[in-house]
């Protein structure tokens, strides 16, 4: 009996899967998304092959300069490499936002499920806590944690991870309301399967293609909310290169010097604009037929 | 005879699907004199609807005409641009849905709804054509119109609903009335009702109607003459009477014996044994064949053409005289 | 039941929700790792002075007699007294508030007049060229980070192109505010913008295949009339959730704009007071702008009930 149960519940997620393989590479969307995201981290692995010059190095001789055959992209007001800090900024920023969209979505996973499958009380007062999370404006809250807890990456982590988890809870939780009515839950537990199995191997698997996908529109939402903080001055601090410190100290000199400014927000935008595809071909992919 | 009121002529209806092209509707043919109801009976898939659809242009999106003619009180619909189709609408021709609760607006207020036409379409004042809301919903049969007429779709009950979606089929005074299986999604008590009411109007307004429908009883009660429809054709033609008393083709023959009839003691009550065509992959030949218990060598393959039988009959049958055997010995209706 | 027992009932809904949002807030003092006091007066403070403000704050009470004092404060207005300006942090925000007010409204204003031309143009021309180049701008205007987009606006429109906006500041009177709120309340538009297109766009094309749809164009209704009285009418209601839950989200986007445009509004009251370590107003308008949202969320509520007779029949 609980092999029949544990049977019918693998052969549910060998269906999604091997749609999966099969159209991947027709779904303009993702091919598009994988390609230009791709190709940033690629470019940001390989930062030093393609560098010539420390990010952090100041240069004041040769602040302000345009492009030249040494500093491709010029250098900023303290002489520091555009190029160079550019590389090496998408390499912070894309670590800290993969990074940081990790832990909401674990915990969030968690609480969802758990709310979800026990109901009762864990629901209701999950429900509460993601109420009065929602209620409070995003960046307030990520901006007011990372003042108390301190500026840098470990309070981004913290900030991202208390206000982000309720997401990926609503998420899971939803697709687990509907999810327990299933047949092969229903005949797991009436296989007698424990609990922690039903949910961890059973379960877990088929809902949490939703959240995945949502994960992916997340690390957009957190790269910006990375730059943003940035910017203000609140997140990843200097000398670590960050695109949004890098908006921030272009702001200065923009009547003169614009691009300081608008290279690394047309990179965020590329970016985002990646992440953006992969999110749109992953959901279409694995949208169940 | 007058000029019809309606002439439809080879009407040709297409699907576009990722699969292919489907023809939902493959030559249909027929006519309807000002003042008369003509019924068109068959199964879902038989392409009934997409015909009433096909006649006001209002077809979904996947499908289009693809050959044919409707003429509408004189006016090529078929060749005229969509702003001549759509004067007609509203004003020469209107449409009654199956489903009143998604046919209504859910956000507007029901007298809103009757009134609207008006407005805009007969160019009445706000509060003229709310009188005549009014007035129209008399006429339905809807108790105390003031207070009804601020209510909601979802307020009513579902006869409520169909009688405000005639009432606005009405509202601006039309000459014919296009009727899609009005009264399948209502209980057989208002069903009645519904179907007294529309022969009633059809006989002091003078509107003709086009009356679609799977219940034969239905299209008996309603309509005077009828046209019978399977896989996209049309089968057979002729007045209700003639028609049921009659039957001259034998899908006809087998709707007429799988209906109970009170009159009549049937020593079998039979079903058409299998099931409509797929119309992406039609039998050779007459599309009935294969159901067929007359069947002959020749109905398997060539395409079979709609035969005239005078006054006003058509078979697409070639061994019709069986069907017409067939009924002699075992009669299938006592009374029309 | 009527609209105002329908507002009575969100209302009592809400009110679990905002007692948790005050606990929040008033947590957000004992987040801090180590002495709350210390840390804002700094290490150089005697102690003195820390055992002064610890007192002053109630933090040598026991914790639910200093969330019972802060709620009473609260209750009353008293949003605690500005270690940097010295007046109450109350008057600070009543004082910025409508900056930030106009900023919010005009912005969603904004985003609405752009959102439902766009969003009407791609429904009715489904797979044509229109909606294709629709499709597209919420997938690269996403990305856009608020304050670079309007770093950008600033650039091209207050710097360039004839200087047509001023580069910062609120402006005097009616005409002068719409004048200086214009470019920020744009960037905030192109902000939710691309979401409302989105839903409004999903909601349009489903809303379309409606049978009533059919129902009006059976009555040879013209299509403007048609799109604008039943499929419009129709398809905002599920998008005014969408503008709601994203205002949430506008709201705290205001703080950044406020800073790229130099705006007195409560956004850079607190970013200054984060600068300045001033703690009480950090928490007063992090307290302001979560009612600020759960009206929000209120006014969504009654503005769906409104456009959607259905709702109030639960």
């Amino acid at each position: 009996m609980a092999v029949a149960a544990e049977v019918v519940a693998e052969a549910q997620l060998v269906e999604h899967r091997r749609g999966f393989w099969q159209r991947w590479y027709r779904t303009p969307s993702f091919v598009g998304g994988v390609s230009i995201l791709g190709l940033i981290v690629l470019a940001a692995a390989a930062a030093p092959l393609i560098t010539q010059h420390d990010p952090a190095q100041q240069d004041l001789l040769h602040s302000l300069g345009g492009p030249s055959s040494s500093h491709w992209l010029g250098t900023d007001d303290l002489g520091r490499d555009v190029w160079s800090r550019l590389v090496y900024g998408a390499r912070t920023d894309l670590r800290v936002a993969f990074l940081a969209v990790l832990f909401p979505f674990s915990i969030g996973t968690l609480i969802g499920l758990l709310a979800g499958y026990y109901g009762r009380w864990i629901d209701t007062v999950t429900n509460w806590l993601v109420n009065v999370v929602v209620a409070f404006p995003f960046y307030v809250l990520i901006i007011a944690l990372v003042f108390v807890l301190g500026p840098g990456t470990r309070s981004i982590y913290i900030a991202i991870t208390l206000v982000g988890w309720v997401s990926y809870a609503r998420i899971i939780r939803g697709e687990v309301l509907v999810a327990k009515r299933r047949d092969y839950v229903l005949a797991a537990k009436a296989g007698g399967l424990s609990d922690a199995r039903i949910l961890f191997r059973h379960l877990l698997p088929n809902v949490i293609t939703q959240a995945i996908v949502f994960a992916m529109s997340d690390i957009v939402l957190d790269i910006l909310a990375i730059v943003t903080l940035g910017y203000l001055g609140l997140g990843v601090q200097p000398p670590t290169p960050d695109w949004g410190r890098m908006i921030a100290d272009g702001q200065t000199f923009l009547t003169t010097h614009w691009e300081l400014s608008t290279i690394p927000g047309v990179a965020i935008v590329i970016t985002a604009l990646g992440l953006s595809l992969l999110a749109d071909g992953l959901a279409d992919l694995l949208r169940p037929e | 005879m007058s000029e019809p009121l309606l002439r439809v002529q080879g009407l040709q209806v297409e699907f576009k699907l990722p699969r292919g092209v489907l023809r939902a509707v493959d030559g249909a043919s027929f006519e309807v004199q000002p003042g008369e109801a003509l019924g068109i009976v068959g199964e879902s898939g038989s392409g009934k609807t997409m015909t009433l659809r096909a006649l006001v242009g209002l077809l979904p999106r996947t499908a289009r005409i693809t050959a044919g003619t409707v003429e509408i009180d004189g006016v090529d619909m078929t060749g005229a641009g969509k702003e001549r189709r759509r004067e007609l609408r509203g004003r020469t021709v209107s449409m009654i849905f199956q489903e009143p609760m998604t046919a209504l607006n859910p956000v507007m207020r029901v007298g809103r709804q009757i009134a609207e036409s008006p407005i805009v379409r007969l160019g009445l004042s706000r509060r003229a054509a709310h009188a005549r809301a009014l007035e129209l919903m008399r006429l339905v049969g809807i108790s105390d119109p003031t207070r009804r007429a601020e209510a909601y779709p979802h307020e009513l009950s579902g006869g409520m609903r169909q009688r405000v979606m005639i009432a606005i089929a009405l509202s601006a005074d039309p000459k014919l009335i296009l009727c899609d299986e009005p009264t399948t999604a209502l209980d057989v008590t208002i069903q009645d009702q519904i179907l007294k009411l529309l022969g009633t109007l059809q006989r002091e307004l003078g509107v003709s109607l086009v009356f679609v429908s799977h219940d034969l009883a239905v299209i008996a009660q309603t309509c005077s003459r009828v046209a019978v429809m399977y896989a996209g054709q049309v089968v057979e033609t002729g007045t209700v009477e003639a028609v049921f008393r009659e039957p001259r083709h034998p899908y006809t023959l087998g709707l007429l014996r799988s209906v109970p009839d009170f009159d009549v003691v049937r020593e079998r009550l039979a079903s058409i044994p299998g099931s409509p065509p797929d119309l992406a992959s039609l039998p050779a030949g007459c599309r009935f064949h294969p159901r067929c218990p007359f069947v002959q060598a020749d109905c398997r393959s060539g395409a079979i053409p709609l035969i005239e039988l005078g006054g006003d009959r058509a078979t697409r049958c070639t061994y019709h005289e069986r069907c017409a055997e067939d009924v002699r010995l075992e009669p299938v209706i006592a009374g029309v | 039941m009527s609209l105002g027992a329908y507002v009575v009932r969100r209302l009592l809904h809400l009110v679990p929700i905002a007692l948790g949002v005050t606990i929040l807030a008033f947590f957000l003092i004992h987040l801090v790792p180590g002495d709350p006091a210390r840390t804002i007066l700094g290490n150089q403070a005697t102690d003195q002075r820390v055992a002064l403000l610890r007192h002053q704050w109630g933090l040598d009470r026991p914790l639910p007699v200093q969330y019972e004092k802060f709620m009473g404060r609260t209750v009353r207005g008293d949003l605690g007294t500005s270690l940097f300006y010295g007046v109450s942090a109350g008057r600070l925000v009543l004082q910025r508030l409508p900056v930030t007010l106009w900023l919010i409204g005009f912005g969603a204003l904004l985003s609405v007049l752009i959102a439902v031309p766009l969003a009407a143009l791609a429904a009715t021309h489904r797979d044509g060229i229109p909606d294709h180049v629709v499709r597209a701008v919420p997938l690269v205007g996403l990305g856009f980070p608020a304050f670079w987009l309007g770093i950008v606006l600033l650039f091209v429109f207050g710097l360039h192109l004839g200087r047509a906006f001023p580069v910062g500041g609120y402006g005097n009177g009616f005409a002068g505010h719409l004048h200086s709120m214009f470019l920020p309340a744009l960037t905030v538009a192109f902000g939710i913008a691309p979401i409302l297109v989105r839903s409004l766009r999903a909601s349009l094309l489903e809303v379309l295949e409606s049978d009533y749809i059919v129902t009006a164009r059976s009555k040879g209704l013209p299509e403007r009339r048609v799109l604008a009285r039943h499929a419009l009418r129709n398809a905002v209601i599920s998008t005014v959730s969408v503008l709601g839950v994203n205002i949430g989200y506008l709201v705290g986007g205001t703080l950044v704009i406020e800073q790229v445009y130099a705006l007195p509004g409560i956004g850079q009251l607190m970013i200054n007071s984060i600068n300045q370590r001033d703690f009480p107003v950090v928490q007063g308008v992090t307290l302001v702008f979560s009612v600020m949202v759960v009206l929000v969320y209120l006014l969504t509520d009654v503005a769906h009930a409104l456009l959607d007779p259905r709702v109030r029949f639960e």
